[in-house]
């Protein structure tokens, strides 16, 4: 790969946005939030971003947004990955391998399924209080 | 203790963030004898007494998690710097910054890989925060430097997966050039 500058990552990415004007934008405002605290990093937290992105990426997926934040108390459960899809509950996955991070993309992103058997959902507040 | 060294930086730039620093610096270096990293930030800082609880592995700042009280991410670092022969130095000021900085020496055979560096990078970048991250990577021959700000600029927001791709294609091919 030649060396870019950002002068061509700003052609790169107008010559990406011209193709992804031209698909319907559906799942508009689904967020995908990795944990990426020490446990989380420390047990494999970035191969599963990894595999999430490039899985949105392989299959043209434009108008998902994917970020990383700190430790979301679930360190028993890492990785940790928050998925937030308009119409649909927002639920957390635990021990999200990067097979189980790609497995989100198509079910839960794409097909609005949800993977029961992963599902880590936050303790209610009533129980844990404030 | 981590798997590589990216995942330190990873840990520390992320303490930054949460000590709610508007400008972060990164400094990563390679040579044939040490790694060295430097992240200085412009957060709440630390005091003395703060700062020597944090080197213990049952303390977290208070308010920083809602149901835990460790915090492993220092301890990590002091208990592999002395595994491999490195050191690690913390300066901190109330109301104005951290720096931390580390060393390890690249040859020891308990020296962790340095890890994927571009990946480790673009994905700070995506922390959901307002703040700049400079990131300034060096080894004895050649030097590259890049910022979130300039990167934002560029493509917009840096969580579209298109985006992070792209930084990191851009991350990887300036590490391929990169002379050692």
């Amino acid at each position: 790969m030649a060396k870019l500058t950002l002068d061509d990552l700003r052609k790169l990415r107008e010559s990406k946005q011209q193709s992804m004007d031209m698909r319907d934008p559906t799942n508009k405002d689904a967020h995908i939030i990795v944990g990426m605290g020490t446990c989380g990093i420390a047990a494999g937290a970035k191969e599963t971003f990894n595999a999430i992105i490039e899985e949105l990426n392989e299959r043209n997926i434009s108008n998902v947004l994917v970020r990383q934040t700190g430790c979301m108390g679930l360190c028993h459960s890492e990785p940790t990955v928050e998925v937030v899809v308009e119409n649909m509950p927002a639920i957390i996955y635990g021990r999200v391998n990067a097979d189980l991070g790609r497995q989100i993309i198509v079910k839960h992103i794409m097909n609005k399924k949800m993977l029961d058997d992963h599902i880590c959902d936050k303790p209610a507040m009533d129980i844990i209080g404030s | 203790m981590h798997a590589t060294v990216c995942d330190y930086i990873s840990d520390l730039v992320q303490n930054s963030i949460e000590a709610g620093a508007s400008l972060i610096q990164l400094d990563v270096y390679t040579g044939a004898d040490v790694i060295r990293i430097r992240i200085s930030d412009n957060g709440k800082g630390m005091s003395s007494a703060t700062l020597s609880r944090a080197l213990d592995p049952f303390y977290s700042e208070a308010g920083k998690h809602d149901h835990r009280r460790v915090g492993l991410g220092l301890p990590l670092l002091y208990q592999t710097a002395e595994a491999v022969n490195g050191s690690v130095e913390i300066e901190s000021t109330p109301g104005q910054g951290t720096v931390v900085s580390f060393t390890f020496d690249a040859a020891h055979i308990d020296t962790p890989p340095l890890g994927d560096l571009p990946s480790t990078v673009v994905g700070l970048m995506t922390f959901d925060a307002d703040f700049d991250l400079e990131f300034r990577r060096e080894t004895a021959a050649d030097n590259y430097r890049v910022s979130r700000a300039e990167l934002t600029e560029t493509l917009g927001n840096l969580q579209e997966s298109v985006n992070f791709k792209l930084v990191r294609d851009f991350l990887q091919s300036q590490e391929n050039d990169l002379a050692q």
